[in-house]
C-alpha cells in the first residue's frame, strides 16, 4: 500500500487547562479531497495551525509522506510540502499580483547574495525562469492579464484566487484550504470549485478543506470529518456524515444560523 | 526584462557622469568653497546612511533606532585601520595613492559592522514594533558607550568611569570625488539587494509575516539579513565619516543621530531609496542654508518636518522610486509599458461602481 500524504496520530494540543484538539486522527492519500467541518469554536483552524506548525502538538503526531513533521517551524513544514491558505485572506498587499506568486517560488530561487548584488547572469536566469512559472500559474487561475496589479486592486474573488495560486507556487503535495468560500458570492463560489478541481487535475495534490458552505462541501468532498469540542465525531462519506445523528445534533442544530454569522478568527 | 534593466541603468550612468563633470567643474575653478565642499561630503555619507536605514526601516519596516552605533563601529574600524596602516607603514608613501588605504579602511569598517549587525540582529529581531526600537536604541548606546571606554579607542578603561578623549590624529584622505563614487556604488548595491529575491521577501514580511512564514520563507534569517546589510552600509559610512571629520568622539554616535537618519527615511518615504537620497540631500543642506536665522534655524527645520508629515503621511515619495529612464519616456512621449497598477486602481473602484449599480 503507498504511504499516505498525511497521517495524523493521536493529535492534540492544550492551552493552558483547555484542551483545543484531543486525539485528532486523518489519513489523506495521494489525490484525495477531505473536509474538516464543524460548528465554530470547533478547532478546525486549530488542526490547520497544528498541520502547518503554528502550534506544536502537545500530544500525538502528524506524518508528511512518513516523515515526522513534529518539532518543525513554520516554513520548515510549508518546504517540506504542506501548504495552506487563510481564513481572512493573507496577500502581501502592496506588492503586484506577480511579486506575491513569486515569492512563493522561495525554494526555486537558486542565485546567492552576490548575484543579486552584482546582478550575475544566474540572477536574470533564475529571475526568469520563476516569472514564467509564475506566470503558468497565474493562467490557471485566469489571473495572467492582471501580473502587474496590485494586489490589494483585486477584487474580493480574485484575491481568494491568488491566495490559493501562491500556495500552489511553494510546490506542495497537501494544500489546506481554510474556508476558501467564505464571504464570495454564489458566481464566485462556482468558480471557486471549478477551480479546484482544475488544480486536482493539474497537480495531483492532497486537499484538506475547511468550508462552512455545505453545498460545497458535499460537492466535492470525497471524505469528510466532523469535529466538536476539539473531538472528532464523525468520519465518513458525505452520505453517511449528511444522516449522522451526532452531526446534526452538533452541527445542524437549532442555532446553526446564529453562528454562521459571525466566525471567530482564530478559535475556529 | 534584462535589456530594459541594462538601458536604464547606462542612463542613470550617464547622468551620474554629468553630475559628476559638474561637480569636478565646480571644484577645480574653485567656484564652491571649502565649506560647501564639506556640506557636499557630508550629504553623501547621509544619503549612504539613511539608505542603509531604509532596509530596516522602511522595506523590513522595523523601527530600528541603533543606525548611528554601526556608524561608530564603522567610523572607529575604519580609523584604527589607516592609523595602523601609517604607524606600520603599509599602502604609504609617495605611489600609493591614499585612496586605497581609505577604500581598505572603510570595507573593513562595513563588515565589522554587518559582523555586530548579526550578533545584534539575532537577538533583537525576536521583538518588533516598540520593542525593536527600545531594544535597537540600547544596543546603540551600549556600542557607544563601550567605545567610549576602550583604551586603545581613547577611553580612559571601563574601571575609570568617567568619558575619555576623542580618537585624534586620523588622516583626512577622504576625497570628494571618491566619496561620492562610494556613496552612488553603495545606493546601487542597495538597489540591486532590494530587487532582487531578498529584497522582495523583505517586503512580503513587512507586508504580512505569517503569509510570508506560510510561503516558506525563512523570516529570521530574512530579518537578520536585512539588518546585517543595513550595517554593513551604516559601517561604511562611519568610515568615510571619521576620514572627512579627523577626530572622533563616541558622542557623536548617540541616538540623536540614529533619530536624525530615521527622521530622514521617513521624509523621503519609507521605501524609497531615491525618497531618502532626495531627503538625505534636502534634511543636510536646509539647517546649513538656514544658518544665517542661526535662532530660528531649527525651528524652521521642524516645521518644514512637520508639514511634510501632515500633507505627505508617507513621506516626499511614498514608495515611489524616481526613475530617469521614465522621465526622459514621458518628455519624448513614449508610452509607458508598466502602469498596470494605477490602471488596475481605475479598474478596481470602476468594478465598485458596477457593484453599487447592480
Amino acid at each position: 500500500m503507498n504511504t499516505p500524504v498525511l497521517e495524523a496520530k493521536h493529535l492534540g494540543i492544550t492551552f493552558g487547562g483547555l484542551k483545543a484538539v484531543d486525539d485528532f486522527n486523518i489519513t489523506i492519500n495521494e489525490g484525495e479531497l477531505v473536509g474538516l467541518i464543524g460548528p465554530n469554536g470547533a478547532g478546525k483552524t486549530t488542526v490547520f495551525n497544528l498541520l502547518t506548525g503554528v502550534y506544536q502538538p502537545t500530544e500525538g503526531a502528524f506524518f508528511l509522506n512518513g516523515n515526522k513533521m513534529n518539532g518543525k517551524k513554520m516554513h520548515e513544514v510549508v518546504r517540506a510540502g504542506i501548504a495552506r491558505t487563510f481564513q481572512n485572506i493573507r496577500l502581501f498587499k502592496t506588492m503586484t499580483v506577480l511579486e506575491n506568486v513569486k515569492i512563493a517560488f522561495e525554494m526555486d530561487f537558486k542565485y546567492k547574495l552576490a548575484h543579486a548584488f552584482f546582478r550575475l547572469p544566474k540572477y536574470w536566469k533564475d529571475e526568469k525562469e520563476i516569472e514564467e512559472k509564475a506566470m503558468d500559474l497565474l493562467k490557471i487561475f485566469n489571473l495572467e492579464s492582471k501580473a502587474d496589479y496590485i494586489a490589494n486592486n483585486l477584487p474580493y474573488g480574485q484575491q481568494r484566487k491568488l491566495e490559493i495560486a501562491r500556495a500552489l507556487a511553494t510546490g506542495m503535495k497537501l494544500l489546506l484550504l481554510d474556508e476558501p468560500a467564505a464571504g464570495m458570492n454564489p458566481t464566485e463560489t462556482a468558480e471557486l470549485l471549478s477551480c479546484i478541481n482544475v488544480i486536482r487535475e493539474r497537480f495531483g495534490i492532497a486537499i484538506l478543506l475547511i468550508e462552512h458552505d455545505m453545498s460545497l462541501v458535499m460537492k466535492i468532498c470525497e471524505r469528510i470529518v466532523v469535529i466538536d469540542y476539539g473531538v472528532t465525531i464523525a468520519k465518513g462519506l458525505p452520505k453517511e456524515i449528511a444522516e449522522n445523528p451526532k452531526v446534526i445534533a452538533a452541527y445542524l442544530g437549532a442555532d446553526d444560523d446564529l453562528e454562521d454569522e459571525e466566525d471567530t478568527k482564530e478559535g475556529a | 526584462m534584462k535589456k530594459s534593466s541594462i538601458k536604464s541603468s547606462l542612463i542613470n550612468l550617464v547622468v551620474l557622469i554629468i553630475v559628476f563633470g559638474i561637480l569636478i567643474v565646480l571644484c577645480e575653478f574653485d567656484i564652491l568653497s571649502n565649506y560647501i565642499r564639506g556640506i557636499l561630503m557630508v550629504c553623501c555619507i547621509s544619503i549612504i546612511m539613511a539608505c542603509s536605514q531604509n532596509i530596516t526601516v522602511g522595506y523590513l519596516g522595523q523601527i530600528a533606532l541603533g543606525g548611528a552605533g554601526f556608524m561608530g563601529i564603522g567610523a572607529y574600524t575604519a580609523a584604527i585601520i589607516t592609523k595602523a596602516m601609517a604607524s606600520a607603514n603599509i599602502l604609504v608613501g609617495e605611489g600609493v595613492p591614499d585612496t586605497l588605504r581609505f577604500l581598505i579602511a572603510i570595507l573593513a569598517g562595513g563588515i565589522l559592522a554587518a559582523i555586530f549587525g548579526v550578533l545584534v540582529g539575532i537577538p533583537a529581531l525576536r521583538l518588533r514594533g516598540d520593542y525593536l526600537a527600545i531594544i535597537t536604541l540600547g544596543f546603540g548606546e551600549i556600542i557607544r558607550v563601550v567605545i567610549q571606554n576602550l583604551k586603545f579607542l581613547g577611553g580612559k578603561g571601563f574601571s575609570e568611569g568617567s568619558a575619555g578623549q576623542a580618537l585624534v590624529g586620523i588622516n583626512r584622505i577622504s576625497n570628494l570625488y571618491v566619496v561620492f563614487w562610494v556613496m552612488v556604488i553603495c545606493v546601487a548595491l542597495m538597489y540591486t539587494f532590494i530587487r532582487s529575491k531578498y529584497g522582495r521577501a523583505i517586503i512580503a514580511i513587512r507586508n504580512d509575516d505569517i503569509a510570508a512564514s506560510a510561503s516558506g520563507l525563512n523570516i529570521t534569517f530574512y530579518k537578520v539579513l536585512a539588518f546585517t546589510v543595513s550595517s554593513f552600509f551604516a559601517g561604511v559610512a562611519g568610515g568615510i565619516f571619521a576620514h572627512y571629520i579627523g577626530s572622533l568622539s563616541a558622542g557623536s554616535f548617540g541616538w540623536l543621530k540614529s533619530t536624525e537618519y530615521v527622521i530622514m527615511v521617513v521624509f523621503g518615504g519609507m521605501g524609497s531609496l531615491t525618497g531618502s537620497v532626495i531627503a538625505a540631500i534636502v534634511l543636510t543642506a536646509l539647517p546649513e542654508a538656514l544658518r544665517e536665522f542661526s535662532d530660528y534655524r531649527m525651528l524652521a527645520y521642524s516645521v518644514a518636518l512637520i508639514i511634510v508629515m501632515i500633507y505627505r503621511p508617507t513621506g516626499l515619495l511614498g514608495t515611489y522610486e524616481v526613475s530617469v529612464t521614465r522621465l526622459i519616456n514621458k518628455i519624448l512621449g513614449k508610452k509607458e509599458p508598466s502602469l498596470h497598477a494605477i490602471k488596475a486602481e481605475v479598474e478596481a473602484s470602476g468594478t465598485k461602481e458596477e457593484e453599487v449599480v447592480k
